[in-house]
């Protein structure tokens, strides 16, 4: 067993950001341990990704062509299987993407590969693999081995390595499986919901509000505050799930990415994956939070452990 | 026609924690156990669908893998409806990971037949985002993530779902029957129980079996039927925020100064 393969992914005709960083993240192992470093692409035309994941370090690129354009999850799942099995590979690295919280568990159950999900760190031991993922909400890191496991499938965070850049000359191989019948069918993608005049993406301030602020009635305050502050007000997840806010303000992985904020306060949020790929980029971020441990202080720039209400009350007087 | 849902008491860390002495896990001491946040979605889900249907059509059954304390978050949704639920455990059972504890669950749906089976989208202590999913391998059968919208109607042969993608995204697809979906928060707004419901849902059975009762052996549970194991756990080190000290007026007084600062400087 030797050799990284990487499966990128693709959606809507572009491929995914994630991909190049699962490049990266193998070309870290490689760096440790010397193995061939495949990438895989599935698609109905792989053609126009391939050439988009023939990075610096790539050595193969495997082109597999699926019915289907689009991601289905039958053909993924069998494509990595025959995949795997033909080319054994020690380590199989993907996306921690929703796409692969579909196929990924399928896959590494089936082969009973060793398998560990949402990994950010990797290293060897000697000749173990040590993969690294968040345990507790983030508060605590939970390292994993895959003892008698002779491939390895990872899911690999996002927003953690950087995208790997240079053109590089892989050899550009077919691979053909033996097709699944597909037991789902795309019928067809629904955009979210634009939000008008309100584009979190487009702020330089945000205050975002998450399930700390208990109540619907307290989303009001909050309101003022970022209006006198001249701040766009945000949120995470459960403000929207609940419809204390429209989904068009909520910052996260299934959310926007407020790509262009420069100061973000955090009030009562606690600062999971999925609330800080949108926003643990920026650059000031103020996280005020009731809990010491909130793992929002990791990434922030400036942390205050106490009550938001007694807060964002004395804070007002300063603005207004 | 039965739903099979499986849910999860989660471990919450104290505001105080160790880790155990070998390092591989937190002191149990420190941990409060609640069930998954998403585990209250996809038993809602089922509830509605068994709701819609005609009295006695369609059944829902709660199953959890987890030591005695688990039958509360059996009762937490039995509490809602549904008239038993099905618990396993034993010792062997302890250090299994999602795809062991999917491999029990397998063996449970095999023996119910239900005609869909529910998890939720990940877990809110570990995130694994694994179990639904190794479920539907075991079972063999089709199979979606992260669904947010599903129109089903019992006996149907097969249901339309969205699935949540990233950047609020939605795919829309047709997926053929029996299968297992992993629910997303915000598919529905959960109910609470009533008080009459959670005194009712003490007195319901909950049947408990090992994982002998359902065949398995020794090898298929715990660390070795697990696709990896636990090295050590680490307290992370943290990150470099300057902590503002002092009452909360003193506190934002010195937000409100770096917010000026900042903005005066953009
Ligand atoms: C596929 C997927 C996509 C997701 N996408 C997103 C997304 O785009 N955006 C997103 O936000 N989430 C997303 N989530 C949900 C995410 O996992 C978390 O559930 C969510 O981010 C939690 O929101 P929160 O921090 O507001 O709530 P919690 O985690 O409940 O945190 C509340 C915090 O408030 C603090 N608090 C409570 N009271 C007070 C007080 N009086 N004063 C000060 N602090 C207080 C608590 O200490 C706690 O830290 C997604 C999940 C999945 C599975
Ligand atoms: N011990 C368990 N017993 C029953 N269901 C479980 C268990 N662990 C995980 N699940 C299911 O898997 C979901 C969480 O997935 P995961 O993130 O893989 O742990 C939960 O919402 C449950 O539906």
């Amino acid at each position: 067993m030797s050799g990284i393969l990487v499966v990128s992914e693709h959606r809507q005709g572009e491929l995914t950001p994630s991909s190049l960083e699962v490049i990266a993240a193998a070309r870290q192992l490689k760096a440790e341990k010397e193995q061939p470093l495949m990438v895989a692409v599935l698609a109905n035309n792989p053609d126009d990704y391939a050439s988009q994941v023939n990075r610096e370090g790539v050595d193969e690129i495997i082109k597999i062509s699926t019915p289907e354009e689009e991601f289905q999850v039958d053909a993924y799942e069998a494509a990595i299987n025959s995949l795997i099995n033909e080319r054994a590979p020690s380590i199989v690295m993907v996306p921690h993407s929703v796409d692969a919280w579909g196929y990924a568990p399928v896959v590494a159950e089936r082969g009973k590969y060793g398998f560990a999900s949402d990994v950010f760190g990797l290293r060897y031991e000697g000749d173990d693999l040590v993969a690294t993922r968040a345990a507790y909400a983030e508060k605590i890191h939970m390292e994993l081995e895959f003892p008698g496991k002779e491939t390895v499938l990872l899911t690999v965070r996002g927003n953690v390595f950087k995208p790997v850049e240079g053109e590089g000359s892989a050899k550009v191989t077919d691979f053909d499986f033996s097709d699944a019948s597909p037991h789902t069918q795309h019928l067809e993608y629904i955009e979210p919901e634009s939000g008008g005049d309100v584009d979190i993406s487009q702020a330089e301030f945000m205050l975002s509000i998450g399930r700390g602020i208990d109540e619907e009635e307290n989303v009001e305050q909050f309101q003022e505050l970022a209006d006198i502050m001249g701040f766009t007000l945000g949120c995470s997840r459960p403000i929207a799930d609940n419809g204390w806010l429209p989904k068009f303000r909520q910052v996260g992985q299934s959310g926007k990415t407020v790509a262009s904020c420069n100061v973000y306060i955090a009030l009562g949020i606690s600062g999971s994956v999925q609330h800080m790929a949108g926003m643990k980029h920026v650059p000031n971020i103020i996280a005020i939070n009731k809990d010491p441990e909130a793992s929002i202080f990791s990434i922030a720039r400036y942390g205050v452990v106490g009550d938001l209400f007694e807060v964002a009350e004395e804070l007002r007087n300063h603005f207004e | 026609m039965k739903i099979l849902v499986a849910v999860k008491q989660i471990a919450a860390l104290d505001e105080d924690f160790e880790l155990r002495e070998d390092g591989k896990d937190v002191d149990p001491d420190y941990l409060d156990y609640e069930l998954n946040e998403w585990d209250d979605y996809s038993y809602e889900e089922a509830l509605r669908i068994m709701e819609a249907g005609g009295e006695g059509e369609v059944e829902i059954v709660p199953v959890t893998v987890g030591p005695d304390e688990a039958d509360d978050g059996l009762r937490r949704c039995l509490a809602k409806g549904g008239e038993r639920g099905i618990r396993i455990w034993d010792d062997a059972i302890t250090g299994s990971d999602p795809s062991a504890i999917a491999r029990i669950l397998v063996k449970v749906i095999e023996r119910e037949q239900p005609d869909m089976v529910f998890a939720g989208t990940l877990s809110s202590d570990h995130s694994f985002a694994q179990t639904g999913m190794a479920i539907a391998a075991g079972l063999g059968w089709p199979h979606a993530a992260v669904v947010n919208h599903l129109e089903y109607k019992p006996g149907d042969s097969s249901a339309v779902v969205h699935r949540e993608l990233e950047g609020g995204l939605e795919e829309k697809l047709s997926i053929d029957l029996p299968a297992v979906l992993t629910i997303q928060l915000g598919i529905n707004d959960p109910r609470y129980a009533s008080l009459r419901g959670i005194k009712q849902a003490k007195s319901k059975d909950i049947e408990v079996l090992s994982h002998g009762d359902l065949g398995l052996s020794d090898d298929d549970v715990g660390e070795k039927g697990s696709l990896s194991r636990v090295r050590r756990m680490v307290i992370p080190e943290k990150g470099q925020a300057e902590m503002i000290e002092g009452t909360a007026a003193e506190q934002a007084e010195r937000v409100a100064q770096i917010v000026k600062e900042l903005k005066g400087a953009a």
